[in-house]
């Protein structure tokens, strides 16, 4: 073995069936979620129910790609919440800018 | 805290990168209740910059079959393309835990197939979104002291068919920062699939590498969710 200086050995393992199957199962919720949005997207009338249902299913489907896909679900607890709770944040700001956008609308400054 | 150094800074990195979208995609959602919405029948619509167009109108077209009115297939198509590569991606990853370096670089080579295919559906749909439709809208214009009325066609930072100017800009705005995410993705991934190749993380011993690239990979495709929801469906 005349490169067995740079190249270690390195057992290989078999691949991980159980696991492998749990992803493919994901990202067909992935899919049929999408595939639901579509539906949606052209039965409902426009209006705050059709909103909220989009609404719904993205945080769906975020909330797979987040703790199936990056494993988020079976890190050690503190990082778990170190992400989780500075999101705190991003729903102040959306509440402080719907809010706001609310009140602006009742002004109406833009309307030409 | 029980996480390798790597990872947690990755996760740190991703949730700065959080803020910035979500300041984005929310500024869009006040400017546009801002402006009024199209208020007779979904198929009377037509584009004027007096009301915020509907989104499934505008983008409509599907590459190769000009003329068609086929609202929202070809983003429907770009999604779909995008969850795939995070599914190449997480097999990528889970070969990595194997130390299967043959599979590594298979599992990597579609992802960043994937990632090239998901940037030219972009760089596609981009040309039509600034070339414009067959038909253009009038629109008024401030040239030179005084307003004129003018035939528009696309759309680009200072005038578009589409409606209120502030839709194109953010249509620019907010893929194109998603689009450059995806771009330096591929980048990222293609270092990974070299040092993979190269034997870098067999020597080092472990394929972390793989799983935080993968991690930013995966954060792409929970922006675009979000952006397909709040930019072309709602």
């Amino acid at each position: 073995m005349a490169h067995s200086h740079d190249e270690t050995e390195v057992a290989v393992l078999p691949p991980n069936k159980e696991k492998i199957k749990k992803l493919w199962t994901v990202a067909g919720i992935l899919g049929a979620v999408t595939a639901v949005e579509f539906i949606f997207a052209f039965t409902l009338p426009h209006g705050p129910l059709k909103t909220a249902i989009f609404v719904t299913l993205t945080i769906v489907k975020a909330g797979y790609i987040v703790l199936e896909f990056m494993h988020l679900r079976y890190e050690v607890k503190v990082l778990f919440w170190s992400i989780l709770i500075p999101m705190i944040f991003v729903v102040w700001m959306l509440v402080a800018f719907v809010y706001e956008g609310m009140k602006m609308a009742d002004v109406n400054f833009l309307r030409f | 805290m029980g996480a390798s150094y790597g990872k947690l800074m990755m996760w740190f990195f991703l949730l700065s990168d959080a803020f910035t979208f979500s300041g984005l995609l929310i500024t869009y959602g006040l400017i546009r209740s801002q402006h009024p919405a199209f208020t007779g029948a979904v198929d009377a619509f037509t584009f004027s910059p007096e009301y915020w167009p509907i989104p499934e109108k505008v983008f409509e077209a599907v590459p190769f079959f000009h003329g068609l009115e086929a609202p929202l297939v070809f983003v429907g198509i770009m999604t779909f393309i995008l969850i795939m590569s995070s599914v190449t991606m997480v097999l990528a990853v889970e070969a990595g835990h194997r130390m299967d370096r043959k599979a590594v670089e298979k599992w990597m080579l579609w992802t960043i197939l994937g990632g090239i295919t998901f940037l030219s559906c972009q760089a596609w749909e981009w040309t039509h979104f600034i070339v414009g439709t067959d038909t253009p809208t009038l629109v008024k214009d401030f040239v030179n002291g005084q307003w004129v009325t003018k035939e528009v066609f696309g759309a680009n930072l200072k005038i578009n068919q589409y409606g209120p100017q502030a839709f194109a800009d953010f249509f620019f705005f907010i893929t194109g920062f998603h689009g450059f995410h995806v771009f330096s993705g591929v980048l990222l991934n293609f270092l990974v699939y070299y040092n993979t190749v190269t034997g870098v993380y067999q020597r080092r011993g472990h394929y972390e590498m793989v799983e935080k690239v993968g991690l930013y990979w995966h954060f792409v495709d929970l922006v675009w969710v979000f952006v397909f929801t709040f930019f072309y469906l709602v």
